[in-house]
């Protein structure tokens, strides 16, 4: 005990060294409790944190080993042990359940590529013109943060009530009104259903996009675009040649954030759908979901998170890896 | 709010920077933007207030129109106003059950959220301790994860703590209080250590020296000094447990559902009563709506520093 307070001591004194803001403090009875007292003060996030979290996600990874049905809820460590059953029933495209994975798999990808690219892009617009001050230009901020503010479930069936096929808003206006198309067509199931669930995502996410970027434009120091003014730069120059630059940093991590929350994004189809999603629109979430707790087959649908997660955290790395090395190759 | 929060040598604290925008933020150059850039912005920016209003107008509009309005073609303007839906959304579903459900989890939750994340961003803020990346980067790094992970185990372990203690987690309002107010954790020691390391350490170094405990300088001066930023977390943690719908629809039963589950129960009827959806949607959201709009400054802060950092 008295060694591990000793170390913690010394750790203390050579992290204050390094910090100027700190002053230095008298020496009082009570070190234990002073150097135990930041540990303490963690302790009901770090509990919390291991009940929720960690633990579950080390249950998750040993149940994907296992063959887990209904009949061992009660006492799921009786489980027979499966091996690597349960991973190679989910990726093998042979079979449906793999075939299925695959496809709801390819899906997301391509609907977390398109709604990323499109949030980025709509709140790149939104922030860049909205740099500078205009009439309404507060009200127009706020008004752009209600999809945000909104909860989920409020705002999606919303959606859903715009895309009914008989008594929407959106077959109104582009059959009714416009007279796009020849029949009123079906937007929640069949393969429209990939259409609204894209603009449902974009709609919901983008000002996420639009505050992060204005807080990124915000760091920008005025004076590189007055010197650019003086130098006979047009304004759209200016966005091409300091703005979109100087955001890069910012849109590390956006895009990360953004894709993250898009990929595992549960919300938004299963209040749009219902329970079982159309296939064009059949999100790697809503996926797993149902494999688990409509076939209550939880070994499966393990192996499947995990899988997912594996993914994520690849992704995650290369992501990182890739961006980070580009900024310093820049910065050289 | 206290001047005394201004950041001495930290710069990416969120407060300042967004505390005063428009006193610091001045027109770049009038003569620098063209025609075709003020037509641009125009335009653009009348289309993306279209898209983003028109849910809201569908919302307001289509809740006060009579039934048979809603069940027939769209229309722009209601045939004629009635406040009926808000009556009968009372009955229809026992929406004011589901209503003090969510309000109690997302309540509840959110309390012990914020005080749970002030000790222990109090602790990473002020003092060095062996494990603080360790800790932040792992408490963050759960944000990636996809709720769909957790799902399953975290229902093996309440059905399981169940069996073994008899403390009711799983269908329990408790379990989704406990779950609900882990989700926001994360968030919300990163939003306020952002905002603890903006209260200048002369501060509570001060309130020590005149004899103030740690946890006296904690609660007399950084507290006080960060509030406005605390109310943001706490803003974001009502809202997180008020919008959650993954864990809502398996983690209750008919007597502690939540409006997240709650609200499709006028979908699944016989008829679709779509003005009733629309008024029990916007009954449902003006409370964090307004809570969002009225502290949006101090929340968007904190959201942007926790991205930008």
């Amino acid at each position: 005990m008295t060694t591990t307070t000793a170390a913690l001591s010394a750790g203390e004194r050579t992290a204050r060294k390094d910090d100027p803001g700190a002053a230095p403090r008298k020496r009082r009875p009570g070190r234990l409790r002073r150097v135990g007292l930041p540990y303490l003060l963690l302790l009901p996030a770090l509990l919390l944190e291991l009940l929720v979290h960690l633990v579950p996600m080390v249950i998750g990874i040993v149940v994907s080993f296992k063959e887990l049905t209904q009949f061992y809820i009660r006492d799921w460590g009786t489980a027979p042990w499966a091996g690597l059953d349960n991973f190679s029933l989910a990726v093998d495209f042979d079979a449906p359940v793999g075939k299925a994975l695959l496809s709801s798999f390819l899906t997301t990808c391509l609907f977390t590529v398109l709604s990323v690219g499109l949030c980025w892009l709509l709140g790149a617009a939104a922030a860049i013109f909205m740099q500078e001050t205009f009439r309404g230009r507060g009200i127009l901020r706020t008004l752009f943060l209600v999809p945000y503010a909104l909860p989920v479930y409020a705002a999606v069936i919303t959606w859903a009530f715009m895309f009914q096929r008989d008594n929407g808003l959106v077959n109104h206006v582009l059959h009714d009104q416009l007279g796009l198309s020849d029949s009123a067509p079906f937007w929640l199931i069949g393969d429209n259903s990939f259409i609204a669930l894209l603009v449902v995502s974009v709609w919901k996410g983008w000002p996420f996009a639009f505050l992060t970027l204005m807080a990124g434009l915000q760091n920008i120091p005025k004076d590189i675009y007055e010197a650019a003014a003086l130098d006979g730069a047009g304004v759209w120059q200016q966005v091409r040649r300091i703005t979109l630059p100087a955001l890069r940093p910012v849109n590390q991590v956006l895009v990360l954030v953004l894709f993250l929350w898009t990929f595992n994004d549960f919300n938004t189809p299963f209040v749009l759908f219902g329970k079982a999603a159309p296939e064009a629109a059949d999100l790697i979430s809503l996926h797993i979901y149902q494999s688990s707790f409509q076939t209550w087959n939880f070994g499966t649908g393990s192996a499947m998170s995990v899988l997912l997660l594996l993914f994520l955290l690849v992704v995650t790395g290369v992501y990182l890896w890739f961006t980070s090395r580009g900024r310093k190759a820049t910065d050289a | 709010m206290p001047s005394t929060s201004t950041a001495v040598g930290r710069p990416p604290t969120p407060g300042p920077a967004v505390r005063q925008p428009r006193a610091v933020r001045q027109p770049r150059s009038p003569m620098a933007a063209p025609r075709s850039f003020l037509w641009s912005r125009r335009i653009f920016l009348t289309l993306l207030a279209v898209f983003v209003l028109l849910p809201v107008y569908v919302m307001i509009s289509s809740s006060l129109k009579p039934l048979e309005d809603v069940s027939g073609k769209f229309s722009w303007i209601p045939s004629g106003l009635t406040v009926r839906p808000y009556v009968d959304i009372w009955d229809t579903v026992p929406l004011a059950d589901y209503f003090m459900n969510s309000l109690i989890v997302a309540g509840a939750a959110t309390v012990c959220s914020v005080t749970i994340a002030v000790f222990a961003a109090y602790a990473v803020s002020r003092y060095p301790f062996r494990g603080k990346r360790v800790f932040t980067v792992t408490v963050l790094s759960t944000q990636m994860f996809p709720g769909i992970l957790f799902l399953l185990p975290l229902f093996l372990i309440y059905v399981n703590i169940g069996n073994a203690t008899g403390i009711a987690l799983f269908g329990s309002r408790g379990g989704l209080i406990l779950t609900y107010l882990t989700f926001s954790l994360p968030f919300s020691i990163w939003m306020l250590i952002g905002y603890f390391d903006g209260v200048p350490r002369d501060l509570d170094e001060a309130a020590k020296v005149d004899g103030c405990g740690p946890l006296g300088a904690l609660f007399r001066v950084i507290v006080p000094a960060a509030l406005p930023g605390i109310v943001a977390v706490a803003v974001y943690a009502f809202m997180t447990a008020w919008g959650e719908v993954l864990f809502a629809s398996v983690m209750t039963n008919e007597t502690t559902r939540t409006l997240a589950v709650g609200l499709q129960g006028y979908s699944t009827q016989n008829d679709v009563y779509w003005n009733q959806i629309m008024a029990a949607s916007l009954v449902v959201s003006l409370p964090v709506v307004a809570g969002f709009l009225l502290l949006q400054r101090y929340l968007v802060a904190g959201l942007m520093a926790g991205a930008v950092k």
